[in-house]
């Protein structure tokens, strides 16, 4: 392949296959672009002969670990495999394409994805997270959905750290530049900050959208003759590369800076797209449909070709060029943003013109579907790509990469934090307990992140029924039922480097809990597994406990993983993040307006804390603030979470509860004073009966990270009725206090009062401290 | 969601607490879209909530129909990137809209977030926006207070009430010199100014102004993602302002095309 050094103009030596099949010792610079000997040896014999410089470039985006899966593919099996038929009922279109498909009722389909856009993010913070936006939100289109809302789960390095504040800023303002310009509210995430993401922050991106079942459109090219079409942004020289060199390698210092491999956005260009594309769908002009994201021209044409019935012949000068210099493999490896690649039928084609003049996009007609089972690249007529689609999209190389339970798992999971030399002190007198309740809650992970949601519109679309910082996002999807979705995205990355099986259940119990806590009945999953490299034993052990861990969890929740996203090599040198698998699910509201917020509004209302509470306070957020990280995460039950859901979801339907709030990072302490804030209203506290009930102390009631616990606010006149229904279905619950609204502060027993106000000061002036 | 009919192929539904729809409904209230324009269907919704029907205009064409007053909703026309509403102002349809608020007939016209720059850029209104002093987009829960109701878009209001609705925008900061801010107030055009808390450096805080006559308001707020109970600023931040407090644009305007008709 030629490089962009040596060409200024187009006249480049095009390496042909009949050049390819004469010069078989032609040097190849396979390394520089990501394959290993092994797999350059597999294309060679895949095809016969050595591949051009075009074919090489395509091989290597799309057999990388980032499109390729190629490690983790073995391990992500279970997720299709452990289902049960109740299981599937509601899956329309499962793992595999774009974004998974689910049943929403009346007609309407809800389609969800999560995906990491780590890397490109913390090369180019703003560029990186609003591509990340982009490139999510194209997969939902893709489905032939409208996108109804985006969610970010961020996670950074030292919130003190001099780096942070750069990556915070741009990927703040990135996710909101882009998001906001599309007509999309941002209805929710996360925001943690460890310095294990110091040089490699986790910025992933989810995205949903809803259609009526008859609009669900699929990625393949099919019927002899019809016509492939690139439409949207032209095609430049960002991103080359992008899913190889970036996605897929460690940083290292020593490398020369990789940022040209970062795509740059354009929101505006995405927004004409996703309505252009609608009007297309709604006019049925497109057979298949497929967006340009990793690997770009590259994965659209074989993905394309081998999901369909024939093959695909395509003529590669026809693509709009931003720059005319750019070689063959250079135009199949962009990754320029805001494209799509459709197949139409020639009678459809004035149609297609027609939309695509109306919202002014460009668009060039590039070949046709054939019968050949080839997928043909021409270059001024020369033929410089020959492949069997299925090698380039779907038959790359499959790993089965040694791993191994670290020898370091013992000693950490022995080290208790209660004992340990960091949890000397422990507070106990009242002072001492609202002293730490009031650090807890300003501390970089459970303060106020309204900094950050405050940058992120949430209202456009008129549909936002809940947003940040309420456990889940709640859009309606039919305005005149009320139907509509609940969503919520959860991970402890400190769960799971102590435990990464039962650390990869405990985010999914989260998630599942918090979109309970709203109303919602849980439906469907989406994942974003966030890890170190894969080549490292230690690591494809915790890739592969958590994907174990999770999928068995799925199929004791009910509920499926529709699709979702690996990100492997998330590490500085030889050091990995914690295991992070961000896991999103969805649930659905028969009448948005039944939704449960999390804060409190009515005085006299009785307060109940559901659930019971151990001593478990190992890779909590207490133990955090004390900078102690080891023993065992807590205790995953998920009948309990199960039985909890249930009971929260009925409550809401039936009207028993006035609000909701689960109990996670931070527990009870974190979870009374942020239902206290939400409105503003105080509440009285007494937890004898907790500590009765379960053996633990003021401190441990507080802090302890039980899982499978909310509280909630009753109404007077509906507490016999929940009372009843908890004791009907045996589920622990307990009567911890009152709603006081004229107090104006939190008065927990044991604990010296706590003023609203000054709570409310606390946390809220952290993030604005560190961040401006 | 679902797809709201913007060209009023259905009749209004009537919504509890709207004024008589009957005779409303008959009422048409132009949305109009440009490549890039969000709250288009938002705009749409709330012209609906009101009693009225929504037509959808297109930026491309050339004429207003029988459109009663017309909306130029939020978002990002064209990108901005050059300066909101600077290319915007320029499509077809804007010279009809230039034409009929100046006109006679005085065609109420309200532009919301990106709509009132685009008015700002079409000289329909003074003054111009520039980025938030803070520099970063903000999206929050925005307390107002009606300094003039008597304009086609605020009669519904008292003088002096304090409303909540949304604010989101990059560039909401509003700037004038001083002796057209100082006109502004004599003539009574300041009609909204921010309260409590000035969110993006806007002189004097204004929030929003209108045109000499009344017919022509453009602010940086959002009224109409305060128009359903459920979905507007009190469900998100509960700071004490209601769901619907952005209503009474519509019923304001609603109100003036019908009583002028009698």
């Amino acid at each position: 392949m030629s490089t962009s050094a040596e060409t200024v103009s187009k006249k480049f030596n095009i390496d042909t296959v009949e050049n390819a099949a004469k010069t078989p010792d032609t040097e190849l610079p396979w390394a520089e672009l990501g394959l290993k000997q092994n797999e350059f040896d597999e294309v060679v014999k895949v095809l016969g002969r050595r591949p051009t410089g075009a074919e090489l470039a395509m091989y290597s985006v799309m057999w990388s670990e980032h499109c390729s899966y190629k490690s983790s593919k073995n391990h992500l099996r279970q997720f299709g495999e452990k289902v049960t038929d109740e299981m599937k009922k509601d899956m329309l279109v499962g793992i595999g394409e774009n974004a998974g498909v689910t049943n929403l009722g009346d007609g309407w389909a809800v389609t969800f994805k999560i995906e990491s856009h780590n890397s490109p993010s913390f090369v180019e913070p703003y560029q990186g997270a609003a591509t990340g936006i982009g490139g999510i939100v194209r997969d939902i289109i893709s489905m032939g959905a409208r996108p109804v809302a985006v969610m970010d789960p961020l996670r950074f390095g030292a919130i003190d750290h001099p780096d942070t504040a750069r990556v915070m800023h741009g990927a703040v303002a990135g996710i909101g530049g882009y998001g906001n310009s599309l007509g999309l509210p941002n209805i929710g995430g996360e925001m943690v900050f460890d310095s294990v993401y110091q040089g490699n922050p986790l910025v992933n991106a989810l995205a949903v959208g809803v259609m009526r079942h008859e609009d669900i459109r699929l990625a393949n090219a099919s019927g002899k003759g019809n016509k492939v079409v690139l439409f949207g942004a032209r095609t430049g020289g960002d991103g080359i590369g992008g899913a190889s060199v970036l996605a897929s390698e460690s940083f290292d210092d020593t490398k020369p800076s990789k940022r040209p491999a970062v795509q740059v956005g354009d929101p505006f260009a995405e927004k004409v797209l996703i309505e252009c594309c609608l009007e297309l769908f709604k006019g049925s002009l497109v057979e298949g449909i497929q967006d340009l994201g990793a690997a770009g021209i590259s994965c659209a044409t074989s993905e394309l070709a081998s999901n369909g019935d024939g093959g695909m012949e395509v003529e590669l000068t026809s693509v709009l060029l931003r720059d005319p210099t750019l070689t063959p493999g250079e135009i199949l490896m962009s990754e320029s943003q805001e494209r799509m690649m459709a197949v139409v039928t020639p009678e459809n084609i004035a149609a297609f013109e027609a939309v695509m003049d109306k919202w002014a996009v460009e668009y060039s007609w590039l070949g046709e579907v054939t019968d050949t089972g080839r997928l043909i690249i021409t270059w001024e007529g020369e033929v410089i790509v020959d492949v069997d689609p299925r090698t380039v999209a779907h038959d790359g190389p499959v790993y089965d990469r040694p791993y191994a339970r670290p020898e370091w798992q013992d000693s950490v999971q022995a080290d208790s934090f209660t004992g340990s030399v960091q949890d000397a002190g422990r507070p106990s007198a009242p002072a001492e307990l609202a002293a730490a309740v009031t650090e807890l809650i300003s501390s970089p992970n459970m303060c106020d992140k309204s900094w950050i949601t405050n940058q992120y519109d949430r209202y456009v679309g008129g549909n936002t029924a809940m947003a940040m910082p309420d456990d889940a996002g709640v859009v309606r999807v039919d305005e005149e039922t009320g139907l509509g979705v609940a969503l919520a995205t959860d991970a402890n990355g400190r769960y799971t480097y102590l435990d990464p099986y039962h650390g990869a259940q405990l985010a999914l119990a989260e998630a599942y809990r918090n979109v309970a806590t709203a109303g919602a009945v849980p439906m469907a999953v989406s994942d974003c597994l966030n890890f170190g490299s894969p080549e490292d034993p230690d690591v494809m052990w915790q890739l592969a406990e958590a994907i174990r861990g999770l999928s068995d969890a799925c199929m004791v929740l009910g509920i499926p993983v529709t699709g979702g996203n690996v990100s492997l090599y998330n590490q500085t040198g030889s050091t990995p993040i914690h295991p992070s698998p961000v896991v999103a699910v969805l649930g659905k509201l028969d009448d948005v307006a039944r939704r449960t917020p999390s804060g409190w509004r009515e005085d006299g209302q009785a307060i109940y804390l559901l659930g019971t509470t151990a001593a478990e306070l190992d890779g909590s957020e207490w133990s955090n603030m004390r900078g102690h990280l080891g023993g065992l995460p807590p205790k995953v039950d998920l009948a309990a979470e199960r039985a909890l859901g249930e009971i929260l979801i009925n409550a809401s339907r039936d009207g028993m509860i006035d609000s909701a709030h689960d109990l996670s990072e931070g527990g009870l302490a974190a979870a009374l004073v942020e239902s206290s804030l939400r409105y503003g209203v105080g509440a009285r506290i007494a937890l004898q009966d907790v500590l009765d009930r379960d053996g633990v102390d003021l401190f441990t009631a507080l802090f302890s990270e039980s899982q499978g616990r909310a509280v909630v606010a009753v109404p007077r006149s509906e507490e016999i009725r929940f009372k009843d229904m908890c004791t009907a279905r045996n589920f622990e619950h307990l009567r911890i206090g009152v709603v006081d609204a004229a107090s104006g502060q939190l008065e927990i027993n044991g604990v010296e009062p706590l003023p609203l106000e000054s709570l409310r000061e606390a946390h809220e002036a952290t993030l604005p401290k560190y961040f401006g | 969601m679902t797809e709201l009919p913007l060209i009023g192929e259905a009749a209004a539904a009537p919504s509890a607490g709207s004024p008589d729809t009957s005779r409303l409904a008959g009422a048409k209230i132009g949305v109009i879209t440009f490549p890039g324009t969000l709250d288009d269907r938002d705009a749409a919704r709330a012209v609906r909530l009101a009693g009225a029907t929504p037509v959808a205009l297109w930026h491309a064409d050339t004429s207003l129909g029988d459109v009663d007053a017309v909306v130029i909703p939020g978002g990002f026309s064209y990108g901005d990137y050059l300066r909101a509403g600077a290319i915007a102002r320029f499509a077809p349809l804007m010279s009809r809209i230039i034409d009929a608020a100046n006109s006679d007939a005085k065609l109420p016209v309200l532009g919301i977030c990106n709509g009132f720059q685009i008015l700002t850029e079409s000289h329909l209104l003074p003054g111009s926006m520039i980025k938030n002093d803070h520099l970063k987009f903000m999206c929050r829960d925005q307390v107002l207070r009606v300094e003039n109701n008597n304009t086609h878009w605020t009669s519904d209001y008292a003088a002096g009430q304090e409303i909540t609705v949304p604010l989101k925008n990059q560039d909401g900061q509003y700037i004038a010199d001083e002796k057209t801010l100082d006109a502004l107030e004599a003539e009574g055009r300041v009609v909204f100014r921010y309260v409590g808390f000035n969110p993006n450096g806007s002189r004097r805080d204004i929030a929003g102004i209108s045109n000499t006559a009344g017919n022509v308001v453009g602010l940086m707020p959002h009224p109409e993602h305060a128009v359903e109970v459920g979905y507007g600023p009190e469900s998100l931040d509960g700071i004490g302002g209601s769901d619907t407090d952005g209503l009474g644009f519509f019923t304001s305007v609603l109100n003036k095309i019908v009583g002028d008709a009698k």
